[in-house]
């Protein structure tokens, strides 16, 4: 991989983004009536208080944040691959009949959002989930799709795609790597 | 994060400071599963885990066997009444018959000090020590800097005093290897029967002369257990005077610091080591030391059983 990095979604683009998929929350949901947040860890989790500021500009009540870590839910553990430290989940309040709204920075395989079901089911019986990402980028390995996307990015396996936060953990640039 | 690639975990002696520091983190992120009400993830899944404790444990044995269960593993307890150790068979022997049944993981508690060394040589599986005669008990010092961690934030700078039977407590050696790698200075009292020579040589120590001296503005004081099944009889006189000496009371726990935090590896002998009006005090963190420790035992387990070995 060469370092060559084009910005395919920059700041603007990305509150665009951000602000339109709040509206589709809000229109889905009717409202933010029991729907949550759950980011995935770590991108997703800030996106997760992003998305949550935005929606309370739009709506003036902010849902309730939570965090989930799918390290321990991943399917590749001890296959070889540098074990992966294990970050904290954090969901200080009941999933039981909420309708949970997953959201993670870039969505590839889907196998990370196989973990982070997973993660969530083993916290109670949500009424729902749904799914948001930044960047939808195709290569789908498992029957999962998004519902709520940011932009799609048709790209090659041999690239890769990364979310830059800035200090104050607010999404930046999205960068793609050839 | 630093990367954790040992096969085993068999004495903090062996670990770097990043490396403890990897498995306390990983600990504090396990604690949130115990509290759950389904408290159990799938990470080692169709793992089999093998305890062999060839010397009685309450705590340590079903702390890793809760642990190994909330990852999901399998296992499976062998204790010296039941196992042929009884008919005279050898750990190689043991441990090659137990290894034809394909385990992951062996964790094992042995009076011989090493003896984790040399089954490691036998077996290809890891092998986890719960104990290792006088040598290290590298789970009990992870929860204890863990418990450490989570009342003052920090362990460098720590004044930690260390009062007993140090020649025979492993948990010592373990505290002290893992303590001193993470910046704290120890504080070693004792009978000078019970004091092993040249204890200073394992880094920041000091060995005092009184169990008042060692405690003064201790943050933390940890009592050990006099254990009577390894010692001869001659260490100390009786029960009693060691109690007068060596012994933790209300009174003299007020030469640590007001808000020292007090803990002990357990079993205690109440009475003896630590009077009973200390163990069930405002500042005894004995019972939260056994909470940390199943979170301390997945985050141990997880390592050796998660990633690429060398």
């Amino acid at each position: 991989m060469s370092d060559e990095k084009t910005v395919i979604l920059d700041c603007p683009g990305i509150k665009r983004a951000l602000t339109r998929i709040s509206h589709e929350i809000l229109e889905r949901n009717k409202g933010l009536n029991d729907v949550v947040l759950i980011g995935i860890r770590s991108g997703g989790a800030l996106l997760a208080m992003e998305l949550a500021g935005v929606l309370e500009v739009i709506e003036g009540v902010k849902p309730a944040v939570g965090t989930v870590d799918i390290t321990l839910y991943r399917d590749d553990v001890g296959s070889n691959i540098s074990l992966q430290p294990v970050g904290r989940t954090d969901i200080p309040f009941s999933l039981e009949g909420k309708k949970v709204v997953l959201v993670d920075d870039v969505l590839c395989t889907g196998r990370t959002i196989r973990a982070a079901m997973d993660a969530l089911m083993d916290h109670g019986r949500p009424k729902c989930i749904q799914l948001a990402v930044l960047i939808d980028r195709g290569h789908r390995e498992l029957p999962i799709r998004a519902d709520f996307v940011g932009r799609n990015v048709p790209t090659s396996m041999k690239e890769n795609v990364q979310v830059i936060f800035d200090a104050k953990s607010q999404a930046f640039e999205v960068l793609l790597e050839k | 994060m630093a990367e954790f690639k040992h096969k085993d975990i068999i004495a903090l002696q062996d670990l770097t400071k990043q490396e403890i520091e990897r498995l306390l983190s990983t600990a504090e992120s396990m604690r949130e599963i115990n509290n759950r009400d389904i408290k159990k993830v799938p990470t080692l899944r169709g793992k089999t885990i093998i305890n062999l404790f060839y010397e009685s444990s309450t705590r340590t044995r079903t702390s890793f066997e809760l642990a190994a269960k909330r990852l999901s593993a399998d296992t499976v307890n062998i204790s010296p009444s039941t196992s042929s150790a009884t008919k005279g068979e050898t750990l190689a022997d043991t441990a090659l018959n137990l290894l034809a049944m394909k385990p992951d993981i062996i964790v094992m508690r042995h009076s011989v000090s090493g003896s984790h060394y040399f089954l490691s040589k036998k077996v290809p599986c890891s092998v986890v020590n719960a104990g290792d005669g006088a040598h290290e008990h590298p789970s009990q010092g992870l929860l204890d800097m863990m418990t450490m961690k989570d009342r003052f934030g920090r362990l460098d700078g720590l004044k930690v005093a260390i009062v007993g039977d140090i020649t025979h407590s492993r948990v010592a050696r373990s505290n002290i290897q893992g303590l001193t790698k993470l910046g704290s200075h120890i504080f070693l009292a004792g009978p000078p029967t019970m004091m092993p020579p040249g204890v200073e040589r394992l880094g920041n120590v000091t060995v005092c002369g009184s169990l008042r001296e060692a405690i003064q503005d201790a943050d933390v004081v940890m009592m050990l257990r006099i254990q009577q099944e390894r010692q001869g009889k001659t260490l100390m006189p009786n029960a009693r005077e060691y109690a007068r000496y060596f012994g933790l009371n209300p009174e003299n726990l007020k030469l640590a610091k007001p808000d020292a935090m007090v803990m002990h590896p357990g079993p205690i002998n109440r009475g003896v080591e630590m009077c009973s009006s200390v163990v069930d005090g405002d500042q005894s963190w004995i019972l939260k030391q056994v909470e940390n420790g199943v979170a301390v035992r997945m985050s141990m387990l997880y390592h050796v059983c998660g990633g690429e070995l060398e």
